[in-house]
């Protein structure tokens, strides 16, 4: 299944209801990512990156077209299901983090597994796993407010990454982290993406992303302006 | 259950505003506990003194008899049926004669009731058998609050004055030979007890009573002309009453300080939907619905009342095991609120009071819990993730 088509939007338009008339945020949008893809959406603020990552993540659902994600139709789709696709299939990476306040680094990384109702051993097995991936094992006990912006984004990323989802969508993921940070966490899901093919759509103003990306789609106005691919790999090796 | 896991967490990780909560919570649950099992201590033991005392297992009333109006007394008396002196002969009754009179203790005129009774009767918990063997005198039975309120003691003499069947005045003297220490008003204050044949004798009523009272669980024989029977629901009406009041009372309290603690949930129910719109987003991004979330904010909330009912376990068993044990000591001036209590009252926690009452707290804190979080439903996942409030 080497290089099949995971997402696809077929005419994907967003409007949002402004006063009286609305905002479009997105228009006719036609995208296809496929399995292993290391792909980033830039473009000026307001242009719809942000909307885009949340219906392709079953948060919000199109106005118009249709938009497939993992053989479910977003457009349809319901909350259940919505939520079981977020659930196993998709890892989110804010900007802000959005660690659970009151849970420690192991309990968050944790908490998706817990929903899945996965056996206690096996869960633990896999958040430690997961905490080596992003170096943070001995910080295992701390909570959020204990951390550091940069090691809340690589408890973040062992979150996403600890039920082994398909797709990692990342919003911003570097906007709050400096640059050696930055650089640190792009490593880690480049490693994540070479090792085990997940599939990464970022949204993203920063150079420092767009170094690492093979795929920089541009987006103006909610079109898409261009879609370039890069074969050779760029940076972080 | 996972999510009761993760809401205990977030409930316990909350810190001390969940305690507080907790702890006014477990503050009202034992007061309506303790509260109600006051009143219902009053109501037993109120009633099981009066039993004991006064009203056995009922009574047998003269048709004219009314414990209200002393006038009615001069006609409220009668020959017992063959039945009742059959069974006051097997002991399962004992007849009393009701009389007015007026004694004059240290000069002062009194008007009292004259009650005569049988001295060998087993049926009433009164000392009557010291009334028995005093030949040549009058030996009367006082209760402590009227040897107090007329300062007679062991030994005094006494003045009876009274009016016989056929309407002629008599005195006599008379000699206090026993006080008894009783909780019951009713046999006590305003009151002179003597031996029936004497009082019979006296008023020129021979073989007649005003009031036969049966022995406990004694079914009653069928009404008889002239002499009704009053069961122990109709003779224990003033004690349900009056205590109907006080558990009003307690009620608009208690429901008083459940309100006010429920008002504390209620607002850091809305107080979390509000300042945890992240939070909410985060857990919808990972995976949770909406109404999951709901669950899990409600059971937040909810653990509250489970809470409550755990820190007023560790503080209220022994407090209120303690209290039921040796008794809460009322103020002699009190009197025990009118009510026939004595000094100590027990208060008695039925399994229905403890858990009507845990019932109550548990939905009342799960539906202030809910009304909150309903809110959830109608947020969008995107707009929670950015922490906006709508
Ligand atoms: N919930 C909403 N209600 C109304 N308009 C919205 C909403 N969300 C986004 N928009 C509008 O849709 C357009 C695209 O927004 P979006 O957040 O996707 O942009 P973005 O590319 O992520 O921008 P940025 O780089 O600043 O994050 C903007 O014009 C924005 O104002
Ligand atoms: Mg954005």
């Amino acid at each position: 299944m080497q290089n099949s088509i995971l997402i696809s939007t077929n005419n994907l338009t967003k409007r949002f209801p402004m006063g009286e008339d609305a905002v479009v945020a997105l228009d006719q949008v036609n995208l296809q990512f496929r399995k292993g893809e290391f792909a980033g959406l830039v473009g000026p603020s307001g242009s719809g990156k942000t909307t885009l990552l949340n219906i392709i993540g079953s948060l919000d659902v199109p106005s118009e077209g249709e938009v497939l994600v993992l053989g479910e139709a977003i457009e349809k789709i319901g909350h259940k299901a919505a939520a079981r696709l977020r659930n196993r299939h998709i890892g989110f990476i804010f900007q802000t983090f959005n660690l659970l306040p009151v849970y420690t680094a192991f309990e968050n990384v944790e908490f998706p597994l817990l929903l899945q109702r996965i056996p206690e051993s096996q869960r633990k097995k896999a958040v430690w796993e997961s905490l080596e991936w992003v170096g943070l094992t001995d910080k295992a006990k701390s909570r959020p407010s204990q951390l550091s912006g940069g090691q809340s984004q690589r408890v973040a990323i062992a979150r996403a990454m600890v039920k082994r989802p398909s797709i990692m969508l990342a919003d911003e993921p570097t906007a709050n982290l400096d640059a050696q940070n930055s650089h640190n966490i792009l490593q880690i899901m480049e490693r994540l993406n070479r090792e085990l093919q997940t599939t990464f759509i970022f949204s993203t103003h920063d150079e420092k992303v767009i170094q690492y990306l093979r795929r920089k789609i541009t987006l103006d106005d909610g079109r898409v302006a261009s879609d370039e691919t890069f074969t050779t790999e760029r940076a972080g090796s | 259950m996972i999510i009761f896991q993760l809401a205990l967490r977030n409930l316990i990780r909350a810190g001390l505003r969940t305690w507080l909560n907790v702890f006014v919570l477990s503050l009202a649950f034992v007061a309506i506990i303790l509260m109600q099992g006051v009143n219902q201590g009053i109501i037993e033991q109120a009633s099981r003194s009066m039993i004991d005392s006064e009203l056995g297992g009922g009574q047998y009333w003269h048709a004219n008899y009314d414990p209200f109006d002393p006038l009615t007394l001069e006609d409220a008396h009668a020959p017992l049926p063959p039945e009742l002196q059959r069974l006051i002969a097997e002991g399962k009754a004992t007849a009393v004669l009701v009389s007015q009179g007026t004694i004059y203790p240290g000069g002062r005129m009194m008007p009292v009731l004259l009650k005569g009774i049988d001295p060998r009767q087993q049926i009433l918990d009164l000392p009557t058998a010291e009334l028995a063997n005093h030949a040549g005198t009058i030996p009367v039975l006082l209760g402590s609050r009227m040897a107090e309120s007329t300062g007679l003691k062991v030994g005094d003499p006494l003045t009876i004055r009274w009016r016989d069947a056929h309407g002629t005045f008599d005195a006599r003297d008379a000699l206090v030979v026993q006080i008894m220490n009783t909780s019951v008003q009713t046999v006590d204050q305003g009151q002179v007890w003597l031996p029936l044949d004497t009082l019979r004798r006296m008023a020129a009523m021979p073989g007649e009573a005003t009031l036969i009272t049966l022995a406990k669980n004694t079914s009653p024989p069928a009404n008889f002309h002239d002499w009704d029977f009053k069961d122990l629901n109709f003779l224990l009406r003033d004690v349900r009453e009056i205590v109907r009041f006080r558990k009003i009372a307690a009620g608009i309290l208690n429901t008083i300080l459940l309100f006010l603690a429920l008002v504390a949930i209620f607002d850091t129910q809305i107080l979390s939907v509000f300042r945890r719109r992240k939070e909410i987003g985060t857990l919808i991004a990972l995976g949770m619905t909406r109404s999951g979330v709901i669950r899990l904010f409600t059971l937040e909330g909810g653990l509250h009342g489970i809470l409550a009912v755990v820190v007023g376990a560790i503080y209220g068993i022994p407090l209120l095991g303690y209290l039921a044990s040796t008794g809460i000591p009322l103020p002699q001036s009190s009197e025990g609120f009118g009510m026939a209590i004595g000094l100590v009252l027990y208060p008695v926690y039925g399994p229905a009071l403890v858990l009507g009452s845990l019932l109550l707290v548990l939905l009342t804190v799960t539906v202030v819990s809910y009304l909150p979080t309903r809110q959830i439903a109608n947020l969008k996942p995107t707009e929670a993730l950015r922490g906006r409030v709508l």
